[in-house]
């Protein structure tokens, strides 16, 4: 009885303390992943400051759990009032109506100038022509190298035409042997047979992304560029780069370069021993003609608000705060993300940066993959028939045929939803 | 309409055990009977991300999931897979799990609780860690196995980069993990011998093998069904060693039925195909378990 009454006092107490001083406060609850999410609760002292009648509430997500906890909550009508959402993401939380146009006022908002935003980041948060969230950092895909390997090679520089670079991968292998190789391909990825077909002018999808089009002749032939690579063992055999730990063995020089994003910038100068003789640099894509960049895929997370928030104009307001070129810049000295606003860019912090600069360079030539929700799957399909394709499994032909037949089925839904809504 | 009589007189004629089992059974059917049911509505429908967001777009396929899955060959290899860990992996977890029992038995071994904390620690020890391990003894360069069989003059193999030894790389750390509970179950069975028995059979002049043929094997029996149907049972949801350690690769060379229902139900959320899958590995659980009980009773 006495611990009873006890425990409702305490409650009581509780209730009044949690309840009381709050005032008009709006409470808006955020959603970050993993280092993001650690890096932008710094930020928001600021905010609070400029805000004194607006709290923000984050929670910080980890993104091998991210995406099953977003669909989670929107089933369960607890997602917050804004999130972060990665592109590849965002086609299918459009289809799922959890994410609503950006509205007209905030689209007109002198505060978020379409035209200061690399244009494949404005890009990669539309879908169907309509704009579903505000870019908030992006990332491409580039050559990393190690200047020492090249220059023994007898290369200064990485050539920026593909002729040239084929030639400089196979010098480099020449020089390290047989159990060393020239460049790191990851066999289970789909970016670079993508980014190879993408240089070649393929489409992927066709007929308004109901069908796929991998057995299209530009994508073919980058694909049988991407073939090569392994079949003159100018990358590690299948599986043998499984397991192993990239930024060790590029230390090691099991290989020269490879192909990857801006969180590499962060990870080679962290972990590199500082005490080595040689350097490493970031270079664009080669292309075809090695007169512009090649194209790579653009990549990065918006901020989005839910189509449900009980506080909307408190979290436009707080994306807008995101989105000053002042706070981009102190997002990328925490987190290492590369600010989607290009005033951002003339920040010391990144215009001196010779990394960064390559980045900034490749974003111009940068293009984001398919915008519909289907495209992780297909992009898995892709990974799975190519790395057949690697291990001789299959031919090319056949491989990319296959690739066809199965999305044909995974987009299926797709077609039907289309018919469906254009007959009625 | 029962009258109230007839309703007492019918609740009275129950057998009251059931009363004692109501508040179990009860949660039974809200926890497991009922989900089990709406997953097999599920599996009859197309019910995916489109479907989640507005239920105007579900459609009823009736049988098309299963249809679909005869014609999916990652389905028929995820099957395959499945009963290439169950068929090599349970057996040998079985022999291996008696070997030790016997072993840590035996009156010459010294230290026995200290052998049998020791070899079911592996059970006990959390799956992420071992496999964090594990991955580093297969290391095609830096690993301990290699370095092993390269020392025997054998070429290193790159266990789970290769096809062909990836999913024998999983049963036999599969084997390593989970024999330590078979161990302990035949220790209590081979306890429960009347130890009468073998000094009959000393008297009588059996050997030791005969002894072991004779005596410990046909009194085993309970305990090979009981230990062959669990290590069935959860050899058949081979899942988180090839989910931390491969992925199901490569080239989908480990991927498990149980796998392959994640993938589609929680990575591209087409969860009726998902549904169709879990309900085939239902169907080929109680199929193997069914056939092992029915076999041990008929032979007994």
């Amino acid at each position: 009885m006495t611990a009873g009454r006890f425990a409702r006092l305490v409650v009581l107490l509780l209730g009044s303390w949690w309840t009381a001083g709050c005032g008009q406060r709006t409470t808006v609850e955020f959603w970050a992943m993993g280092r993001e999410g650690e890096a932008v609760a710094q930020l928001l002292p600021e905010f609070h400051r400029l805000h004194p009648e607006l709290r923000v509430k984050v929670q910080q997500i980890p993104w091998t759990a991210a995406h099953e906890k977003l669909l989670t909550a929107y089933a369960g009508g607890s997602l917050p009032d804004v999130f972060q959402l990665g592109s590849t993401w965002l086609p299918e939380f459009a289809a799922l109506g959890a994410v609503a146009p950006v509205p007209e006022r905030v689209r007109g908002n002198p505060a978020l100038p379409p035209d200061d935003y690399f244009p494949a980041a404005w890009q990669s948060a539309m879908v169907d022509g309509g704009l579903y969230g505000i870019p908030w950092y992006v990332d491409t895909r580039l050559v990393f190298y190690r200047t020492d390997l090249l220059a023994a090679a007898g290369y200064a520089e990485l050539p920026t035409d593909w002729p040239g670079f084929l030639a400089a991968l196979r010098a480099v292998k020449r020089r390290q042997g047989e159990h060393q190789y020239a460049i790191l391909l990851p066999i289970n990825q789909w970016q670079v047979p993508v980014i190879l077909g993408l240089q070649r002018g393929a489409a992927l999808l066709r007929d308004h992304l109901r069908y796929g089009d991998f057995s299209n002749e530009a994508f073919r032939a980058g694909f049988d560029s991407y073939l090569q690579l392994f079949a003159e063992q100018l990358a590690p055999p299948p599986g043998d780069s499984q397991g192993a730990n990239l930024y060790a063995d590029f230390a090691a020089g099991y290989y020269a370069l490879f192909i990857s994003g801006p969180w590499s910038v962060g990870e080679l100068r962290r972990r590199l021993p500082p005490d080595r003789p040689w350097d490493w640099r970031a270079a664009p894509l080669p292309s075809p003609t090695g007169v512009t960049p090649g194209l790579s895929l653009a990549g990065g997370a918006s901020l989005v608000v839910n189509r449900r928030a009980r506080h909307p104009d408190a979290a436009w307001k707080l994306i807008e705060f995101l989105s000053t070129p002042a706070q981009q810049v102190a997002f990328y000295r925490l987190a290492g993300d590369l600010p989607a606003r290009l005033a951002a860019w003339n920040d010391p912090a990144l215009a001196n940066d010779p990394a960064a600069l390559a980045f900034r360079v490749q974003l111009t030539q940068a293009a984001p993959p398919p915008r519909i929700p289907e495209w992780e799957q297909i992009a898995h399909k892709l990974a799975e028939y190519a790395e057949r394709a690697v291990r001789g499994e299959l031919s090319a032909g056949d491989a990319l045929t296959l690739l066809d037949r199965e999305v044909y089925r995974i987009l299926e839904k797709r077609r039907w939803l289309l018919r469906k809504e254009s007959s009625g | 309409m029962m009258r109230l009589a007839d309703r007492r007189c019918w609740l009275r004629e129950r057998n009251p055990a059931w009363w004692f089992l109501a508040p179990a059974l009860g949660l039974m059917v809200v926890f497991f009977v009922l989900p089990v049911i709406a997953g097999l509505v599920l599996s009859f429908t197309d019910f995916d991300l489109y479907a989640l967001g507005d239920l105007r777009r579900l459609r009823i396929v009736q049988l098309g999931n299963y249809l679909d899955l005869m014609q999916d060959a990652l389905f028929w290899q995820a099957l395959k897979n499945t009963l290439y860990f169950t068929l090599i992996g349970g057996p040998l977890t079985i022999v291996v799990a008696l070997a030790a029992a016997l072993a840590v038995n035996s009156k010459l071994t010294p230290c026995k609780r200290w052998f049998r904390s020791a070899l079911f620690l592996p059970v006990v020890t959390t799956l992420v860690a071992v496999a964090v391990v594990w991955r580093y003894l297969y290391h095609p360069r830096f690993g301990l196995v290699n370095y092993l069989l390269t020392s025997l003059g054998l070429g290193p193999i790159d266990f789970l980069g290769d096809p062909l030894w990836a999913m024998p790389a999983i049963i036999l750390m599969a084997l390593w993990k989970n024999f330590g509970f078979g161990m302990m179950v035949f220790i209590a069975g081979l306890n429960a011998i009347p130890q009468r028995l073998y000094e009959a059979a000393t008297l009588d002049g059996a050997d030791d093998w005969q002894q072991f043929r004779r005596i410990t094997l046909p009194m085993l029996q309970p305990t090979f069904v009981f230990v062959g149907l669990i290590t069935a049972i959860g050899y058949l949801q081979l899942f988180a060693e090839p989910y931390v350690m491969t992925q199901g690769g490569p080239a989908n060379s480990t991927l498990s039925l149980a796998l392959y229902m994640y993938q589609q139900g929680f990575r591209w959320w087409n969860l009726g195909y998902a549904a169709a899958v879990a309900f085939v590995l239902f169907a080929a659980i109680a199929g193997i378990g069914a056939a092992q009980l029915r076999r041990r009773k008929g032979n007994p």
